[in-house]
């Protein structure tokens, strides 16, 4: 009976064995699938959808001019809410059901901290397009990012605020909850050349900032300084304006939303960004008409960043010629590219370093102010 | 000086709606002995349906206000008639398991139904073509008529009679004739009201709503209720103001991170000290 049971076991494990190996050779002749995790819902869907939006269209193009080596691109996109737990567990879903070869993604730094090492783990390919945490990529042979990184992000409108700005006082409302909001905080703070005055802290649950602004209104700072996301932005600048606080607001890429359904409260603020809608070169323009020919609206930084990291993804598995993980990954670390946020190249950590351009919110636009770097 | 007036504002206003949320919590704990943790999820649901009235109908704040009470009164009695109604003689804690479950059920129906993303609440007059004047202002005036016409209701009423006697004994109250259920009923029906009415004055305060919003203000205006002594009418009211003055000043003069330490630290200390609360009598349990 033992012996019977045994036998049945591995004549399963053979079959299912097999049966994967059919499935796998099957996929990789026809169709190359690259994994997408983005917050397709909840706060961040602004950023979210524009991530799936521009990935979606660059697939598309890249289909239409004759796919990776013949075969069809697939993008696989599940919605992460923004919500490490969540990234996590789709992304084994990702990798085991649907046999990606690389990840576009996660979007924001959270999600990209910890999916991060399991992509290691599971030797797959991934970019993410816009998660700028300096921790996303350090010791992680197979994870790449399209943007520039926190800490020089907050040097630079640091360097903005003293040098443009002739600032001298600054306060910091930093959400202590957020790694992407700590990491800007801190690079501003080291590099602002005049008084900091106060930094004040609040967490991710946090609605009523008004007991932290009556604290700072008295100090008349020249400016504030806002890195977190534009929905908790759109907040402390409304009830900042009701308390008839002056200060100047800057923040980082983040803000990149607030065109939204905050500008009035953030008129005359300004905030970096990977690329101005306001640029003139042919790639810049080429991507914004087709983009809104097809959504209807203007795309956001991140969607530039998506469509820029899809399309590197797709060339580095073409010059790759197979859909080995090792092989993409070696082709991905050797890019070169003109790309619409700036010329990519990606240095031993795979972070890209580009200039920054400074927007400004004038009338209710946004405007390009200045291309800055360090 | 001026910072210190400023708070002392701010404490005002979140703390007005603090109060309003503790008080459904204790009329729901003095009546039927449960805490109705689903009672933060009132609050959103009060909101969602000021937004939808203000986006759709153009509606100013009162009838907005009436609408939206009216909606959440209804909503808490089918809660308590389809969740609470059939475990009146089960356990209590079976009981507290459902009040969970259905904070859980209603927040995410809404998420489903609408979305995670935040939505904009729009600026709102007064009432007719008459502008909003400072909001919080607008909330202080709203919470205290709101708790005046409540204690009106409870000490001059018949049903406040009816409510006050079965929250004494409901037995001896079902003997006298008193109809336990329908005083169950309204007791719902007048917490979620006032949910609603916090709901309304909170998207208002800060500008956006969303499906789970009504849980950080939902615990703490529990702790509003227990601070007070859970089940006592003006207990929820001073409860409700104090953490609000807390809250405020320690983000004002601590940290912000330090807030909700404080909160639910007192919450601790509250049940090791005096687990009646600040206007809570020893009761010898009948035996």
């Amino acid at each position: 009976m033992k012996k019977l049971l045994t036998l049945g076991l591995v004549l399963i494990m053979v079959v299912t064995l097999f049966a994967g190996c059919g499935k796998e050779e099957e996929a990789s002749a026809e169709i190359v699938k690259i994994g997408m995790l983005a917050p397709t819902s909840g706060d961040l869907a602004v950023y979210g959808q524009a991530v799936f939006n521009a990935g979606t269209m660059a697939v598309e193009e890249i289909n239409a001019a004759g796919g990776i080596n013949g075969a069809t691109v697939e993008l696989i996109h599940y919605d992460n809410e923004g919500d490490p737990t969540k990234s996590m567990t789709l992304f084994s879903k990702l990798v085991d059901e649907d046999g990606i070869v690389a990840l576009v993604g996660p979007v924001i730094s959270g999600t990209s901290l910890v999916v991060g090492p399991l992509a290691e783990e599971a030797g797959i390919p991934m970019l993410s397009p816009t998660a700028t945490n300096p921790d996303v990529t350090p010791g992680l042979d197979y994870v790449f990012r399209a943007c520039y990184i926190d800490p020089y992000q907050g040097r630079v409108v640091a360097k903005f605020a003293s040098e443009n700005l002739s600032a001298k006082t600054a306060v910091i409302f930093k959400n202590v909850s957020n790694d992407y909001s700590i990491g800007l905080a801190d690079a501003f703070e080291s590099a602002f050349a005049g008084d900091m005055l106060a930094i004040e802290g609040y967490t991710g649950e946090d609605n009523d900032f008004n007991a932290i602004i009556a604290k700072i209104a008295d100090m008349k700072p020249d400016v504030i300084f806002l890195p977190d996301y534009f929905n908790v932005v759109g907040l402390i600048a409304k009830q900042l304006n009701e308390a008839g606080v002056e200060a100047t607001l800057l923040g980082g890429d983040g803000w990149d939303g607030i065109q939204g359904d905050y500008v009035e409260e953030v008129e005359g603020a300004f905030f970096a960004n990977h690329y101005a809608t306001t640029d003139e070169s042919e790639i810049v323009q080429n991507f914004i008409t087709s983009y809104e020919e097809q959504f209807g609206e203007v795309p956001n930084a991140l969607g530039a960043l998506a469509y820029d990291a899809t399309k590197v993804m797709a060339e580095a598995i073409k010059e790759a010629g197979s859909t080995d993980g090792a092989a993409i990954k070696d082709a991905l670390a050797k890019t070169d590219i003109d790309a619409v946020c700036g010329h990519i190249t990606f240095d031993d950590n795979g972070d890209t370093v580009k200039a920054i351009s400074i927007i400004t919110i004038t009338n209710g636009e946004l405007e390009l102010e200045d291309k800055v770097s360090e | 000086m001026t910072q210190f007036i400023n708070q002392i504002i701010n404490s005002l206003n979140i703390g007005s709606i603090y109060a309003l949320i503790a008080l459904g919590y204790t009329m729901v704990y003095g009546i039927v002995r449960l805490i109705n943790f689903a009672h933060g999820e009132i609050l959103m649901i009060g909101a969602f349906i000021g937004y939808f009235l203000a986006v759709t109908f153009n509606m100013s704040l009162i009838p907005l206000l009436l609408l939206s009470m009216i909606g959440c009164a209804i909503i808490g009695m089918i809660i308590d008639r389809v969740a609470y109604k059939p475990l009146r003689k089960a356990p209590r804690i079976s009981a507290l398991i459902t009040a969970l479950g259905m904070s859980m059920l209603l927040s995410n129906f809404f998420r489903w139904r609408f979305g995670a993303s935040d939505k904009i609440m729009p600026e709102i007059n007064l009432i007719g073509n008459i502008p909003m004047p400072n909001i919080t202002i607008i909330t202080v005036v709203i919470t205290f008529m709101c708790m005046i016409g409540l204690q009106y209701v409870i000490t001059r009423t018949k049903t406040g009679q009816a409510m006050r006697a079965v929250s004494e004994d409901k037995g001896a109250a079902q003997l006298m004739g008193i109809n336990v259920d329908k005083t169950i009923s309204i007791t719902f029906a007048i917490g979620s009201a006032l949910g609603a009415v916090a709901g309304v004055l909170y998207a208002i305060n800060y500008g956006n709503l969303e499906p789970y919003m009504g849980t950080m203000p939902g615990l703490k205006a529990f702790v509003a209720a227990v601070l007070g002594g859970i089940g006592i009418i003006p207990g929820a009211m001073v409860g409700g103001f104090a953490i609000g003055i807390i809250e405020t000043f320690v983000k004002g003069y601590i940290s912000s991170a330090w807030a909700n330490v404080f909160v639910f630290g007192i919450l601790i200390i509250v049940l090791i000290v005096k687990p009646t609360g600040l206007f809570g009598k020893n009761i010898k349990e009948k035996v």
